[in-house]
């Protein structure tokens, strides 16, 4: 849920980024916090296990700028990926704004991202949050891998919605900045129409 | 409906029950988060805090041990403590959409940070309660005439991203 302050003229949204474990989640947060200025964002704060897998959720958050001198925070969120921590992931979906899938490219993940998409879907439902009105974007990360489904294949699969798809790889920033672009877009054309 | 306006009004109100309870207590900080993370308001020093981490790891702390609280057949644990060496962090849920988290030290004692976060909470409840209802009246949903999303461009976005 968006939060409007006029007296402070800010405005702050919530983004989470979902999808299987492994999938470069974390990895989209990290090349953000690396390649935004310090004034530009906060800590990016991690909640990790011994092995590196995300435990509970990260969150990094990003001062986009000012639109009629309002500034635009978002706050970015990831999930556990892991199946097992479903509550987790269902717990930090409360009040978000936009959603961006990560799907791993890889044909051996394929079906870790239906399930995750469907994981996704069910958790909103029992928010009573509405996906087809939710603002969305299908990110095909790990493009670079030799095991990469087609493109082409992969959105016959996943896409659910006909939302944007954008093409990364991450841990090397390649579609990071245009997946939060076409979020951020998304998340202020949504709220734009929610103030009418 | 997917957003929450903190009016000018509400918003003073929240800050001065902040303010009361903070020198009322002798705490470092005293700060309001909405479950999903959101902080919403607060008083006292926050150079060198970062409030949107803080707000998520007090909500994320919130929802673990509400969590807790239905795996042992508790409807929640409304209260929890966080004992330090140096400082100390007491959360009280406010109705069931806020918290408030009151960090401080040994210049007080629990006692009354527990007792004035009590009261405190009362009163922002009610406060929360107005402000939802202001919303839902309201026509111009910011109050001040002005909404910042109303021409929202593809062009504004696109320079956000310059």
């Amino acid at each position: 849920m968006a939060m409007i302050n006029p007296r402070q003229k800010e405005l702050i949204a919530k983004i989470v980024y979902y999808g299987p474990g492994l999938g470069g989640k974390t990895t989209n947060l990290k090349y953000i916090f690396d390649h935004t200025s310090p004034s530009s964002r906060g800590e990016l704060v991690t909640l990790n296990t011994q092995g590196d897998r995300t435990l509970f959720f990260d969150v990094l958050p990003l001062n986009l700028g000012t639109i009629k001198g309002y500034k635009i925070r978002f706050q970015l969120y990831t999930v556990p990926g892991q199946v097992f921590y479903s509550e987790s992931r269902k717990i930090i979906l409360r009040g978000v704004d936009g959603i961006v899938f990560v799907a791993d490219s890889q044909r051996e993940r394929m079906d870790a991202n239906i399930e995750s998409i469907e994981d996704l879907q069910e958790n909103l439902r029992q928010y009573n949050y509405s996906f087809a009105t939710m603002p969305y974007v299908l990110q095909l990360n790990k493009r670079d891998l030799p095991t990469a489904v087609p493109a082409d294949e992969m959105k016959k699969a996943l896409v659910i919605k006909g939302e944007p798809v954008v093409e990364a790889i991450a841990i090397r920033g390649v579609g990071v900045m245009e997946t939060l672009k076409e979020i951020a877009k998304q998340v202020l054309i949504h709220l734009k129409k929610e103030f009418r | 409906m997917s957003f929450l306006v903190l009016y000018s009004e509400e918003y003073e109100e929240i800050k001065n029950i902040l303010m009361n309870l903070k020198q009322e207590t002798n705490s470092r900080i005293a700060l309001i988060v909405e479950k999903n993370g959101q902080p919403i308001a607060f008083a006292g020093e926050m150079d060198g805090v970062d409030t949107t981490s803080l707000g998520s790891l007090v909500a994320g702390n919130v929802a673990a041990t509400e969590g807790l609280a239905r795996m042992l057949g508790e409807k929640s644990f409304p209260l929890m403590f966080n004992e330090g060496s140096r400082e100390n962090l007491h959360i009280t849920m406010i109705g069931d959409r806020f918290i408030l988290a009151v960090l401080f030290d040994k210049k007080t004692s629990l006692g009354l940070v527990r007792l004035r976060a009590k009261n405190a909470a009362l009163k922002l409840e009610r406060v929360f309660s107005k402000l939802e209802e202001k919303m839902k009246k309201e026509k111009d949903k910011l109050g001040t005439g002005e909404n910042p999303l109303e021409d929202l461009s593809e062009e504004d976005i696109d320079k956000l991203f310059k």
